[in-house]
């Protein structure tokens, strides 16, 4: 073709102006911390294995879950889920049911038979790891795949600690909990029980440990002076659930009365109404919002049957008969006597007033601290001794099940760099992606997906599982509201929206700046849905 | 027309793309063999929403005509920021004689293509000054001829390439530089301006559609369904302005959004004069939200907010919402609380 | 062999011989019948291949002819007068583009007053637009110069303007030899374009061009413009070849020979001039006449050449620049300068230019007695008594 002289150009010429150079500002790419991952306590990459699991590629998205937390089918069902409270979509319409797709996970990967990654390398160095709970057996896992011998003792007849004497199968299938104990035993774990370490210095030496990760837990149950007569049946929780665990229930008679507000309290009455109490009350010396039980322990509780008796202490147990104080709160919120009682009647009291920790093993060591009646540690999770580490419920922190999983994991990895003559260094979290740096636009609205639950009449006479979970299908379209804050999932946002088409999508979810035409603008910013693009002042 | 919504993939309804979507379902933005339409390097402003909206809908155009397309375009912005001599930013077959006549072009290039037997498609575009004033005689004859030409409307509701001037498709009250924002009814007056997607359905054409730079997903399905069809067609995009409209650059999708969301600009479609669908709000804001963004506004806010006047332009966007059924039952905020 | 045929329906028949592709126009007195007779054969089938449009004004027309040229088709359309002012714009565009559209213009005069009789101002309206401008003294030679247009404008990549005088020649019924149809192929084949409006090989036609290039671009469309003084007698020798009739060309002269007197004229008028001319000579006087073929480009090589050897020339036409001149009597002076040119205006808006007020004017030349500029058969009276009473100073420039 002969075109003319400058009224008619050829394809591709503009491509010769580098708008570029308009830039004051330049958008970067970046990786956020989402408020999931900053609030789980087991540090898992919550975002990073949802994202896994919205493709449906559970396995990988198991695979990324542990490479945190060992144990997703067990905590799938006891976490109390700090990383939902935290989900941004909860300002959006509710929060993502991270909790019910980690279980789906863990289910999966039990059913399937999915094996944990395999140990590391041998080093040759030996471990002694004091207690089997979630504590130690996450720092078991770890100290496996960091090619450590791990000798797992425990001062009870199977593993697990209290996730197998504490919490009530209703709540945590023991096949499960076997399941996922079983997959950390196939990493090659030498496993002592009824095994009681009685001076944790004795045993390292004895044992030639070069390291010892404490994870005793919180076994004694708390006691009150309670006037009680000869006759009054007075149990503890701890020991209760133990015995409940172990198939062997004392028998609490027809209307049992729990004192105390945790969760413990709760998994005791509703422990006795399954053992056939007709009548469990639980007395609870402040009120609903002073409770430290987690919501949904109440809410299941109350829909089996279990009734409450707010601002209330007990005064003696004589017979049957339990008198209880009214108290009412001060202006400091706390309870005070008010010099009213009332009567119930009663044929057991069970004590729920929390937990302390045998912490005998260390009595012999001053340099290993005690405060409040827990180890004191560094962050790295090591006590005074050098070599000594605590975790989970016997050190200073809020005393549940991923707590513990993730003391598990530092303590393992303080473990570690001890071993090689490392310091303990924490990585720096990136910036938090908060709700401010999302455009929720993008996102469909799609409301939560509810686990189902056994209906109330099969919960009586049964520990079989009320929580049920969910199906695929939900599970599939529960991952994907995930709205992956603070990090690019591909969804060609930016890519789409350059007025000069500058930026370059080189595979699906990965893309480039072409900063000679990127004139700075900043609408990829604004309208990347997940925040994970920032706009940084331009090298002038 | 009916539209099978995508199904649910964590953004994917409403986001250009996703890894979880078929190829199929993505939309054209997302592909990195897309023609762009109109190349890097182009001289728009930062932010420019034609630059986008004429990206977006000319590469719709291209896949839905398998690359037989043929585009004319009026004078102004989009014809001026992309072909400063020697650099042209068109990488699709382009051609601009004036200011006025684009619609007449079209037409005589679709009518040489008919008469070579090429199965070419063709598409007019210009500006809103293009479109509703000086190209307005042309557009309409087009229309009820019923020639086979697709017109599509880059809607900055301004002269913007001549330094911001009033057009009739500049809002009430805002200011341009011929519509000062001083004396008692500062900005551009109430009761002015033509509203072209609703002529053009006088006109009993085949098609028309209005669509934003904010809903690509959207506007893609809209320039698909207008390239199925033969003869007259019409798209309404509104592309917000940065320099026009005295918005950051990087809110023009954003401003887009709010402007539909607000009711302000009711986004539908027309088959023969008869409205067939609508682009219900998702969350329903009140005018505000998009005027305050934006400094040609700025005369209504500040120390002494014009209430009364917001009000009048909150009961037009409110008759836009009744006229079209903008609001469903799936709207947030279906009835904005005072 | 000739047919006794109206103007306009010679030249319809003569654009379809031309195999147009796309046809559009817009009504306006006289060029109707024109665009009547095309739809006609459009809407019957007899012009297979061929799109005729019905547009909303002079301005859409040409611009659905810039689209329909620019993909590639051949196009055509036929105004006069205000529809030509009204189109200006994009008459321009046209040229600018290149783009070799083929236009007849039935020659009208431009209001206000509104006036639907010829004259040459619509033509001289569109002078500087960068078209070829051709003028036919005769229906034989307007049917001619269009066939001659198409080959001319797709040779060059410029868009022809065919002026023919509007009634005057439009609406008069004479004897014209129409060329068959297969004559017309062997002499335009198909319309091969020099840039094509294409999906498979897309460039951008109508870039913005700045002053780094805009008065190399000018320059450029100028000299492809006086390279038609070369193509126009090119093609206008191959078409005499081809008819055995010799129509268009840049100019032709009458009774030149030993002419101490030369009018020069273009249009229809030349008919009546040359009787009047001939009848001058009877009289011993030493006229002839310049017939101006082609008005743009200006063919000032051949005018000079043509009346190298005349004293006095007289330019006769239907136009003018008010507060200056004729607009062809400019031209021709700059062609003759040094020598004595005087501009006679006739015929505004239709008025009747006969053969005695020729034959006095040119005897007035050969006298000597013409003033530098006049009007024929001007009714002075009423033009100094209209003076007189607004108070003007008297008189016209004569």
């Amino acid at each position: 073709m002969e075109t003319p002289f400058a009224i008619t150009l050829p394809v591709g010429t503009s491509r010769a102006n580098h708008t570029g150079s308009w830039r004051v500002e330049r958008p970067v790419y970046l990786h956020r911390l989402p408020p999931c991952n900053n609030a789980c306590p087991a540090g898992e990459n919550i975002q990073g294995w949802l994202y896994h699991a919205e493709a449906g590629e559970y396995e990988s998205a198991w695979r990324t879950l542990v490479e945190d937390n060992p144990l997703p089918a067990i905590m799938g069902r006891v976490c109390f889920h700090p990383c939902e409270s935290a989900c941004n979509r909860v300002q959006v319409d509710e929060a993502v049911g991270i909790n019910a797709v980690e279980r789906f996970l863990g289910d999966v990967a039990l059913e399937k038979g999915w094996a944990l990654p395999g140990p590391g390398p041998e080093t040759g160095r030996r471990v002694l790891v004091v207690g089997s709970g979630p504590a130690g057996l996450s720092a078991t896992y770890h100290l496996r795949r960091a090619g450590h011998a791990v000798t797992l003792v425990d001062g009870a007849a199977q593993l697990g600690g209290m996730m197998r004497y504490g919490i009530p199968a209703y709540r945590l299938p023991r096949v499960v909990l076997d399941g996922e104990i079983e997959r950390i035993l196939a990493l090659g774990v030498q496993v002592r029980l009824d095994h009681r370490v009685e001076d944790v210095a004795a045993e390292r030496e004895a044992g030639a440990y070069d390291a010892v990760f404490m994870a005793v837990g919180a076994q004694i149950g708390r006691r009150v002076s309670v006037p009680a007569g000869d006759s009054a049946r007075i149990v503890d929780a701890v020991n209760f659930l133990h015995a409940v665990a172990d198939e062997d229930p004392p028998l609490l008679g027809r209307r049992v009365v729990v004192y105390g507000g945790g969760d413990t309290a709760f998994d005791a009455a509703r422990t006795a109404k399954r053992l056939g109490a007709s009548d469990a009350v639980i007395v609870y010396r402040r009120n609903r919002e002073k409770m430290p039980a987690h919501g949904e322990e109440f809410e299941q509780a109350l829909g089996e049957g279990v009734t409450m008796r707010w601002l209330s202490t007990i005064s003696s147990f004589e017979g049957e008969r339990l008198v209880v104080e009214k108290m009412a709160l001060n202006e400091g919120g706390f309870p005070e006597p008010t010099g009213e009682f009332e009567e119930l009647d009663a044929d057991a009291l069970v004590l729920a007033l929390g937990q302390d920790t045998d912490l005998s093993l260390v009595a012999e060591h001053p340099e290993i601290s005690v405060e409040g009646g827990v180890v004191s540690v560094a962050d790295n999770l090591m006590t005074g001794l050098a070599g000594v580490f605590a975790g989970g419920d016997a050190t200073p922190a809020d005393r549940t099940a991923t707590v513990a999983v993730g003391h598990g994991k530092r303590a393992a990895r303080g473990i570690d760099d001890y071993l090689a003559g490392r310091e303990s260094v924490t990585a720096p979290k990136h910036e938090l992606a908060d709700f401010s740096k999302l455009n929720t636009w993008y996102y469909a609205d799609a409301p939560r997906q509810r686990r189902p639950e056994l209906e109330r009449v099969r919960r009586q006479g049964t520990f079989d599982e009320v929580i049920l979970g969910l199906t695929e299908q939900n599970a599939l379209f529960e991952a994907r509201r995930c709205m992956s804050c603070g990090n690019c999932f591909g969804c060609d946002n930016c890519f789409g929206v350059c007025p000069d088409n500058a930026v370059m999508k080189i595979a699906d979810g990965e893309y480039e700046f072409n900063y000679d035409f990127c004139k700075g603008c900043g609408i990829c910013v604004a309208e990347c849905p997940c925040g994970a693009i920032e706009m940084v002042p331009e090298r002038i | 027309m009916t539209r099978v919504p995508i199904r649910f993939y964590q953004v994917g309804s409403f986001a250009v793309g996703n890894r979880l979507l078929e190829d199929e379902d993505r939309t054209v933005q997302s592909d990195p063999q897309r023609t762009n339409s109109i190349d890097s390097g182009h001289r728009a402003c930062q932010g420019c929403g034609e630059a986008l909206g004429a990206r977006y809908a000319l590469d719709a155009a291209m896949r839905a005509t398998n690359g037989q397309l043929a585009v004319v375009n009026a004078t102004g912005c989009l014809e001026v920021f992309s072909t400063p001599y020697p650099e042209t930013s068109w990488r699709i077959a382009w051609l601009h004689s004036l200011f006025g006549n684009a619609p007449a072009v079209a037409t005589g290039v679709a009518a040489a293509l008919r008469v070579k037997g090429r199965d070419v498609r063709v598409i007019g575009q210009a500006g809103d000054g293009g479109t509703v004033d000086i190209g307005f005689g042309a557009l309409s004859g087009m229309f009820e001829r019923n020639d086979d030409v697709l017109f599509i409307c880059y809607d900055n509701e301004g002269y913007m390439n001549t330094g911001v001037q009033r057009s009739a498709a500049t809002p009430p009250a805002a200011r341009t530089a011929t519509t000062d924002a001083v004396g008692p009814e500062p900005g551009n007056v109430f009761g002015q301006g033509k509203d072209l997607p609703r002529i053009a359905m006088a006109h009993d054409v085949g098609y028309v559609a209005t669509a934003t730079v904010a809903d690509l997903h959207d506007l893609e399905a809209k320039v698909e369904r207008a390239m199925s069809l033969r003869g007259a067609r019409y798209l309404h995009i509104l592309v917000p302005c940065p320099l026009g409209w005295g918005s950051a650059s990087s809110d023009t999708i954003n401003l887009a959004r709010l402007a539909a969301e607000s009711g302000i600009f009711p986004v539908f479609e027309a088959e023969h004069g008869v409205v067939t669908s609508v682009t219900p709000i998702r969350r329903r804001v009140r005018v505000e939200e998009y005027l305050k963004r934006q400094k040609r506004y700025a005369h209504l806010f500040g120390t002494q907010p014009r209430l009364e006047v917001i009000a009048r332009l909150q009961a037009l966007a409110d008759a836009n919402i009744a006229r079209y059924g903008l609001v469903n039952d799936e709207t947030t905020n279906a009835t904005l609380e005072d | 062999m000739l047919t006794q045929i109206e103007g306009s329906k010679a030249i319809a028949e003569a654009v379809a011989r031309c195999r147009p592709e796309v046809v559009c126009a817009y009504p306006i007195s006289p060029q109707t019948h024109i665009i009547e007779a095309i739809g006609a054969m459009v809407k019957r089938g007899d012009l297979a291949r061929c799109e005729f449009i019905n547009v909303e004004s002079e301005y859409a027309a040409m611009s659905v002819l810039i689209g329909s040229s620019a993909a590639g088709a051949r196009s055509y359309t036929a105004t006069a007068s205000q529809g030509l002012l009204f189109m200006l714009e994009a008459v321009y565009s046209a040229a600018g583009l290149g783009l070799p559209i083929v236009m007849t213009l039935a020659n009208r005069a431009i209001g206000a007053p509104i006036n639907i009789w010829n004259d040459h101002s619509d033509a001289m309206a569109a002078r500087d637009t960068g078209w070829i401008q051709l003028f036919a003294e005769s229906n034989q030679e307007a049917v001619d110069l269009h066939i001659q247009a198409f080959k001319l404008a797709e040779a060059l990549s410029v868009p022809v303007m065919v002026c023919m005088d509007g009634f005057i020649l439009t609406h008069a019924v004479e004897g014209v030899d129409l060329l068959d149809a297969d004559l017309v192929d062997r002499f335009l084949p198909p319309f091969e374009p020099r840039q094509l409006l294409d999906p498979a090989n897309p460039v951008s036609i109508g870039a913005m061009v700045g002053p780094e290039a805009f008065e190399e671009v000018k320059v450029l469309a100028h000299l492809r413009l006086l390279d038609a003084l070369e193509e126009i007698p090119r093609v206008a020798a191959e078409f005499e070849a081809l008819s055995g009739r010799a129509s268009g060309g840049l100019v032709s002269g009458y009774r030149l020979e030993n002419a101490e007197v030369a009018v020069v004229a273009m249009g229809s008028v030349l008919g009546t001039l040359k009787d009047a001319v001939d009848a001058r000579r009877e009289l011993g006087e030493r006229v002839g006449v310049l017939g101006v073929s082609t008005f743009r480009p200006f063919p000032e090589a051949a005018v000079t050449d043509a009346l190298g050897h005349v004293e006095r020339v007289v330019v006769l036409e239907k136009a003018f620049n008010p507060g200056g001149r004729g607009v062809l009597a400019s031209d021709v002076a700059l062609a003759l300068a040094g020598r004595s040119v005087t501009s006679v205006i006739a015929g505004l808006g239709g008025r009747p230019i006969t053969r005695a007020s020729l034959e006095r004017t040119v005897g007035r030349a050969v006298a000597g007695t013409l003033p530098a500029m006049s009007f024929l058969d001007l009714n002075d009276a009423e033009v100094a008594a209209e003076r007189a009473r607004v108070g003007a100073s008297e008189g016209v420039a004569r």
